[in-house]
């Protein structure tokens, strides 16, 4: 019955090049922490138990919210708060933001954490009595995945608020390593695998989030159990470029917490570019969406009711797009 | 002019309130004295295994463990109730649940203790598990208590009074129901804390969170082999009980154990994961339920099958099994009644008792059942509840005396605050209403271990200066325990609250109260200071009536005076008295005690629901229910309830909150659930108490019937008000959504399960399908008492 953290070195850099020398000099088993939300519950549960942790609160080139070159920057390190209540954010990544967690939570947690978060499971987020006693997962150095003991990959969930919003609105990231950095689509930083769910080297560093400023009207819907606190059963993120700009790449519909990556709903997305949006399509799309996404038994509620809340979710928040360009009243909001 | 009247019925905050905005009150964690040594349980990772060995040497070797016990040090047997001692503090031979203790360690730091818990080598020898009420009452297994394999049923009964099947047979309508509750914990804010020293002179010393301390020590004294004047059981105020801490816990008696063995100080506070495992919380209970109606809407007969999951041990289980049949027969007539029930024993935590023991689940069951019989009989579920309530003074056909009932004014306050007529059956689709009702015990009629003694004495010391402390056992459990006994000696003495000194839950300083539990307190515990305080007046009054030469009863006490009255210059200070009451008789103390009526019936079982008085609620709860995702939000909940008297208004409606609070948490969300024998989520993360948000505004009523023996007419309100709550949501759903959810808690997915399959045209409901193939023993007939008409 563990309650404390294990020993582990601290270090706090205060600028991206210390960072950056830290990590590539430390070994496999030097993790980074940013607000620690997700990091340090892990370690009192010892899913994780790192020789180093390198905080990276106090570097500055993480720090900060800017609007620059069309585009606008989100230092990774930016408090939830922070992100919530900045006018230079867009107001769909700010909603999406205030869905995550709790107030507390928010006060702490970073965005970089959020779009880094680990996957999650029934089987992984449980304290280590309880992994010990019931058999360690394939995530956690076993040998079986319990949610599909047949298979031999870990379905574990990506479950970030931020990330099906940003990916949305086309935001693109800032990777630096001590030898280099590049910028990639958020989306390509995912892979749908529950173990290696990042794409990024372990010793590339998220600096910052690129949001373009595309005329578009985006939105999430978040279906959780409780008004706070609760991860997503189901998020939905969708964006469309308003009529004069529009084209068939910018749709798009993004679902969080169904797979271990953001996953884009590609077959939806190109039956609205070809039908446009209209109540009748919505339904259509929505449905397609169900159609084609498969769930697992491996958060809250079960994989068939998931299941059929996709639809429920990818409606919801095509409505209130609808809503929102169209000047439809309609009688739902977006939550 | 002094009133007579300044404190009963007046709203007063609690006296601890002050205190615990400041976050100054002293939690059992909270204790520290120097030097000591952190506790820690080592676990069984199995459901159900044979321990085989254990060998301590590795960690005993570690710097900084400085003691570690195992089962074969506590080898003595206890348990909550003398017919079901069960349990041993550190499993002995045997695990039963993932999470028993199997060894317990004091270390100099936690992050020792826990390294060295890993180093403990136990060898198990695992063997089949009981993990279901089916498989428990259906297949043969290993048993868990007892040699060979065989049906884990801990304990069955059946009782019938009057002719059932006959009345069945002449009924108009018959309802049959199937119901599921799948059980919960009381999730308390603070986790299990306790904290033993033993002084050289062999002294024992446990503070602990613990609404029981009387029965904390009695267990003491059986496994630690000590004397009880050596043994001091201190009850800490107490964050959050709910029935969490009713039971002796190994935890306790492995602080005590390795305080004794070490010469230091030991504490254990648990883990939010641990306390899950150490759970007693609500049991599932499937339910059958056969209720005949005449027609014109009366209840002819009702036969109830209850089935309770148990989990590993008996914990408060049998009083529990007794009372899913006990309490229907409070709120509604049943001219003939059978109960047949079975709790079984399975691999798992040991259920015991959550705010109302073993009666919010066929609460549920009679609740929603009613509802669906209004709609047969094509009789508003109003008046069909009206038309079949108990009436005050009367008796019931299981034998349980009634006396005061507020229970048709609760329902007539609700519908009419509610505006109940107007909105049931007619909110737009989506939106509905519903009401239910309940009626909770003020204490159970007898202690837990059969005596003669009074089950709860209060002593009232008076000084010189005329300051008064009044010593009690009842455990404060953030309930207001100390709060009414100031309120009730105050009242009595025509002084304040807050001048009084309070000296509670402890062992060695105040006379006994069997504890926080039964909603027993204020009923018991308030008449044992009601009479304390009644001696001290009578003292009083009697010397300074001989020093004036007026009568006694010509005296008046009020506003810190005693004067003759109608003339409140007259006479003298309360303090002045005091002295003249010390000089004339000595010292100034008085004793009181409270003991139950003998209210058994003439059968085997009849212990079990008696009370000196019953509670009664009812409650309307109004909510939206989405179509598509299941999700209800709720939207308000007006909740009346029979006090009997509010002594302190404030703290009613705080209670009555709550209640509906918890309420609304078992309705909804809140589940102790398992996959096979492991917890689904032993976190606040996954085990969803509601938030802040998920409370809407509830409408509190409070409704006086005046009991005659409660104290000032008081009778209990820390259970009752939950009861009616959860069917109340259940019928609302009903009520906006057509389908019905026979299941509790009422999450989202079966919502749109049975939504899905009213859509297709199958069933509206959603719930369990049928019972466990038992068989009950052989009915137990016992005559309806003398004078209930059988109709
Ligand atoms: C009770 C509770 C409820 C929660 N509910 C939600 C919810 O509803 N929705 C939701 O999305 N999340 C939720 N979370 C998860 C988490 O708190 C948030 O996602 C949070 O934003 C994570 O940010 P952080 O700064 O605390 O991350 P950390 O815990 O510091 O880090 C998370 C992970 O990201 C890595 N990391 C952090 N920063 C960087 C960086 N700059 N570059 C590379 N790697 C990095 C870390 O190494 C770590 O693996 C919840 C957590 C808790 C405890």
């Amino acid at each position: 019955m563990t309650t404390h953290l294990p020993t582990f070195d601290y270090r706090r850099p205060t600028s991206l090049g210390e960072a950056v020398r830290l990590i590539s000099s430390g070994g496999s088993s030097t993790v980074v922490m940013a607000g620690g939300t997700d990091l340090v519950p892990k370690m009192k549960r010892r899913q994780l138990t790192p020789s180093t942790v390198i905080s990276l609160s106090r570097v500055t080139e993480m720090q900060g919210i800017r609007y620059q070159d069309g585009a606008t920057t989100i230092g990774s390190g930016t408090l939830l708060r922070e992100v919530v209540a900045s006018r230079l954010v867009p107001e769909p990544l700010r909603l999406a933001a205030a869905t995550v967690a709790s107030p507390h939570v928010r006060n702490t947690a970073t965005i970089g954490g959020n779009l880094c978060l680990d996957t999650r499971c029934n089987y992984i987020d449980m304290p280590e009595g309880w992994r010990i006693a019931n058999g360690h997962c394939l995530k956690d150095g076993g040998d079986t995945c319990w949610v599909a003991p047949r298979q031999e990959r870990c379905w574990a969930v990506h479950a970030s608020d931020v990330s099906p919003i940003a990916i949305a609105m086309h935001t693109n990231v800032r990777l630096v390593s001590e030898t280099g950095e590049r910028i990639i689509p958020l989306e390509d930083l995912y892979a749908n695998d529950g173990i290696n769910n990042l794409t990024k080297r372990r010793d590339e560093l998220l600096v910052e989030l690129k949001i373009p400023s595309i005329e578009m009207r985006a939105s999430y819907y978040k279906l959780r159990r409780r008004g706070a606190i609760d991860f997503a059963l189901v998020g939905a993120a969708a964006s469309f470029a308003l009529e004069e700009a529009g084209s068939a790449e910018d749709v798009r519909i993004v679902l969080t917490g169904i797979a271990s990556a953001p996953v884009r709903v590609f077959e939806a997305e190109q039956f609205l570019v070809a039908e446009g949006l209209s109540p009748g399509s919505i339904v259509e799309a929505a449905g397609i969406a169900g159609s084609c996404v498969r769930t697992q038994d491996n958060t809250d509620l079960g994989s068939r009711y998931r299941k059929w809340m996709i639809p429920v979710a990818v409606q919801r928040v095509l409505e209130g797009l609808a809503m929102n360009t169209n000047e439809r009243s309609a009688d739902r909001g977006t939550d | 002019m002094v009133s007579p009247h300044l404190v009963v019925g007046e709203r007063h905050p609690r006296l601890d309130a002050m205190d615990q905005t400041r976050g100054a009150v002293i939690y059992a964690d909270d204790v520290a004295p120097p030097g000591v040594l952190v506790g820690r349980l080592l676990r069984s990772p199995h459901a159900h295994a044979s321990v085989v060995r254990i060998d301590t040497t590795h960690a005993q070797a570690l710097d900084g463990v400085i003691g570690i016990i195992t089962g074969e040090d506590l080898p003595t047997r206890y348990g909550i109730l003398p017919i079901s001692q069960d349990e041993y503090a550190l499993a002995l031979d045997t695990v039963r649940y993932v999470g028993e203790p199997v060894a317990a360690i004091a270390a100099t730091s936690a992050t020792v203790a826990e390294r060295a818990l890993a180093l403990i080598e136990v060898e198990y020898e695992a063997m089949a598990s009981t993990l279901s009420l089916r498989a428990a009452l259906e297949e043969e297994l290993p048993l868990l208590h007892g040699d060979g394999v065989g049906r884990n049923v801990h304990r069955s009964v059946a009782l019938e009074f009057g002719d059932v099947d006959g009345a069945l047979r002449s009924s108009h309508h018959i309802e049959e129901d199937v119901f599921f509750f799948r059980g919960n914990t009381h999730a308390a804010l603070e986790a299990h804390s306790a904290t033993a020293s033993y002084s050289p002179q062999g002294k024992l010393t446990l503070t602990s969170s613990t609404q029981v301390p009387h029965y904390v020590h009695r267990t003491l004294e059986k496994v630690l082999g000590l004397p009880s004047g050596k043994i001091r059981v201190i009850a800490a105020p107490v964050g959050g009980g709910f029935g969490g801490k009713t039971d002796p816990f190994s935890h306790e008696i492995a602080a005590a154990k390795l305080a004794m063995l070490t010469g230091r100080p030991v504490k254990f506070t648990l883990s939010r994961e641990e306390v899950f495992y150490t759970h007693r919380g609500r049991h599932p209970v499937l339910m059958w339920l056969k209720t005949g109606f005449s027609a014109d809407g009366n209840i002819t007969a009702v036969h109830f099958r209850s089935f309770l999951d148990g989990g590993a041990y008996g914990s408060y289980g049998v009083a529990t099994l007794y009372y899913t049949g006990a309490l229907q027969a409070t709120t509604y007539r049943i001219p003939n009644y059978r109960f047949e029930g079975v709790r079984a024993f399975t691999n798992k935590p040991p259920c015991g008792p959550k705010r109302g023991n073993g009666t919010p689940q066929p609460r549920f069951a009679i609740e929603c059942q009613l509802d669906k019989a209004s709609e047969a009989l094509g009789i508003d579920p109003v008046a069909l509840r009206l038309r079949n309530l108990v009436e005050p003074y009367s008796s019931t056909v299981n034998h349980l005396r009634i006396t005061s009932s507020g229970l048709k004014e609760c329902i007539e306050r609700v519908v009419a605050a509610s505006d109940f007529d107007a909105r049931h059956g007619r909110l737009a689709d989506g939106r509905g209403i519903g009401i239910a009702v309940g009626s909770y015990m003020s204490g159970a009629g007898l202690p837990i271990y059969w005596n003669d003694m009074p089950q709860s004495e209060v002593e009232i010391r008076v000084d010189r200066g005329g300051g008064v402390t009044v010593l009690s056992m009842a455990a404060d459990i953030g309930q207001g325990s100390t709060s009414m006994l100031a309120t009730v000696v105050a009242h009595r003495l025509g002084l304040r609250m807050e001048d009084l000194n309070l000296v509670t839950g402890d062992t060695d300083l105040t006379p006994i109260d069997l504890g926080s539990y039964s909603s027993r307190v204020t009923f018991m515990a308030g008449n044992a200071a009601l009479d304390a305080a009644t001696a001290v007046r009578q003292q009083i009054l009697s010397v300074v009536g001989r020093k004036l030469e007026v009568d006694v009863a010509d005296l008046e006490l009020a506003g810190a005076r005693v004067f003759v009255r109608g003339d409140e210059e007259s006479g003298m200070s309360w303090s002045e008295a005091v002295q003249l009451t010390i000089a004339s008789d000595g010292p100034l103390l008085a004793t009181g005690s409270y003991r139950a009526p003998e209210l058994a019936g003439p059968y085997r079982g009849s212990g079990v629901g008696i009370s000196p008085a019953y509670s009664y609620s009812a409650c309307v709860v109004l909510l939206a229910c989405d179509r598509d995702t299941g999700m209800v939000e709720i939207e308000r909940v007006w909740l009346a309830h029979d006090v009997g008297k509010a002594l302190n208004p404030l703290l009613v409606e705080g209670q009555i909150e709550g209640g509906v609070y918890m309420g609304l948490g078992e309705a909804l969300f809140e589940e102790q659930s398992f996959r096979g024998a492991h917890h689904r989520g032993p976190s606040l993360l996954d085990y969803k108490i509601p938030t802040a948000l998920e409370m809407p505004p509830v409408e509190t009523i409070i409704v006086e019937s005046d009991d005659p023996e409660g104290p000032y007419g008081a009778k209990e309100v820390g259970q009752g008000p939950l009861l009616p709550v959860i069917p109340a949501v259940a019928n609302a759903i009903h009520d906006a959504i057509g389908v019905r959810i026979d299941e509790v808690p009422i999450t989202p997915d079966k919502v749109v399960a049975a939504l899905r399959s009213a859509e297709r045209g199958r069933s509206t409901r959603f719930g369990p399908s049928g019972v466990p193939a038992f068989e009950f023993p052989e009915i137990t007939r016992v005559e309806p008492p003398v004078g209930f008409g059988v109709t």
